[in-house]
């Protein structure tokens, strides 16, 4: 116990490392899943193969194997093209690794549920609107986007949740996150299982915050609908 | 491209699939035994051991397996009635540690699927059992069990995929599953992705079999539920 009080300091910063991690990786994986459900939705058939081939393909295998990929492939790749270039070394440090896996991992998932909550808007919606005269982007900004992210989010909030849990991974390629620290502490203190309990419930805690802010943000994206407590 | 490297070494990722499909499948049916009176006792709200169950539930899925396998392989190892225990035998192995962890971990999301299938059962259909004069064990076992288990498939095989995925954890606590055997052949022939993108196929191929395989149990044991005229 009194250990973990003495690392609690070096603990509270990997837990900024992880939630770092797991906000760009959300920003990454929002703009991925964005496209994706345009593609799919509005695209020829060629980017809606694409679209169809990085839910699948990326769904297909699991996180730990893309990581892999992306920091030891990606390593090489980049150092072909800078070599190709000739330009010098630059490294693939597991933090980008850690984002650009865990966005394009999730923006798949994004994908379908953007595309779910497009589908779902009634469509005498936009029928309505353009009746008034609304095209284009004024449209999409003032009709389709505000009810598109009110049935979203539910999916959105779930993704999230799943998402923070998945940066526990990044530990694997020596990110010094919550994990990497509390697994180093455990073994310099001999302490393991308190570490690792102290960061299980760090997780359960991220967890209640993310549920009671996502219940506010549900609350305020229904404001107006009969049952939208 | 190395691929021959991976086809010469096809006997590394063989016993690599044959863990993964081990760890998956006992996993999934240690989970599936927690899952089935954990559920029931949830959808009843037993006192005492509903916030029992929970709590579990609560711990396992709000926090990454990844942990959740550390805690189990290197957390336990720090007590020392836990070494000195007979338990020690199987908490000394990382087989053992990855299997317990996975199976509390299934049983956990099997739980609330379970839970779920339990009280969105039609109230007609279990009216129906009482009025036939059923017993209330009959009406359990005869009617409520086999009409939620039947419903809950497609979450069960969602959850099956998942815990196949999950199963790569086993790979850091040094098992040799498909992701292991990626990793040996990379160290063996200092390559950088040749291993991962062949593990990352084996996967997918899995998956895809996994996949289809709870499709054929849903077009078998969700005929009922299908819309009529449609085949």
């Amino acid at each position: 116990m009194e250990s973990l009080i003495r690392y609690a300091p070096l603990l509270a910063g990997g837990a900024v490392v992880t939630l770092s991690l797991a906000l760009l990786s959300l920003a990454l994986a929002t703009l991925l899943g964005g496209l994706g459900a345009a593609g799919k939705l509005g695209g020829g058939p060629i980017l809606r193969a694409l679209a169809l081939a990085y839910t699948t393909l990326v769904r297909g295998a699991p996180d730990l194997v893309w990581l892999f990929l992306v920091y030891f492939g990606g390593q090489r790749l980049v150092n072909d093209i800078t070599g190709a270039l000739g330009l010098g070394q630059v490294a693939v440090t597991p933090f980008v690794a850690g984002v650009f896996t865990i966005g394009i991992i999730y923006g798949a998932y994004l994908t379908e549920t953007f595309r779910g909550a497009y589908l779902t808007i009634p469509r005498g919606q936009t029928e309505a609107a353009m009746a008034l005269g609304l095209r284009g982007l004024p449209l999409q900004r003032k009709v389709v986007i505000p009810q598109l992210i009110r049935f979203a989010l539910p999916g959105y909030g779930n993704v999230w949740q799943v998402l923070v849990k998945a940066t526990a991974i990044v530990s694997v390629i020596g990110l010094q996150d919550l994990v990497g620290l509390a697994s180093d502490a455990g073994k310099s203190t001999r302490e393991p299982f308190v570490f690792f309990s102290a960061v299980l419930l760090a997780y359960l805690l991220v967890t209640w915050v993310s549920q009671v802010l996502l219940g506010l943000l549900e609350r305020r994206a229904s404001a107006g609908f009969a049952d939208a407590r | 491209m190395r691929a021959d490297l991976v086809v010469l070494n096809w006997q590394l990722f063989a016993a690599g699939v044959w863990m993964t499909l081990q760890l998956t499948f006992l996993a999934l049916a240690i989970g599936f035994s927690i899952a089935l009176p954990a559920g029931l006792s949830r959808a009843r709200r037993v006192p005492v051991v509903s916030p029992l169950i929970n709590g579990y539930v609560y711990l396992f899925r709000g926090t990454p397996l990844l942990v959740q396998t550390f805690l189990i392989y290197f957390g336990l190892a720090q007590f020392e009635w836990i070494r000195d225990s007979w338990a020690w035998t199987f908490l000394r192995d990382p087989w053992w540690c990855a299997l317990i962890a996975f199976s509390l971990n299934s049983g956990a999301y099997g739980t609330e699927i379970i839970r779920g299938a339990i009280v969105t059962t039609g109230k007609g259909e279990l009216e129906a059992a009482w009025a036939l004069g059923l017993s209330r064990r009959q009406v359990d076992w005869l009617v409520l069990m086999p009409s939620a288990l039947r419903r809950s498939l497609p979450q069960y095989g969602n959850e099956a995929v998942f815990m196949l995925q999950g199963s790569v954890v086993a790979s850091v606590i040094t098992l040799q599953d498909i992701l292991g055997a990626g990793r040996t052949l990379n160290a063996r022939y200092y390559l950088a992705y040749e291993g991962f993108l062949a593990a990352a196929i084996l996967y997918m191929a899995i998956t895809f079999l996994l996949v289809l395989a709870f499709r054929g149990l849903e077009s078998r044991y969700l005929r009922h539920l299908r819309p009529r005229g449609v085949r």
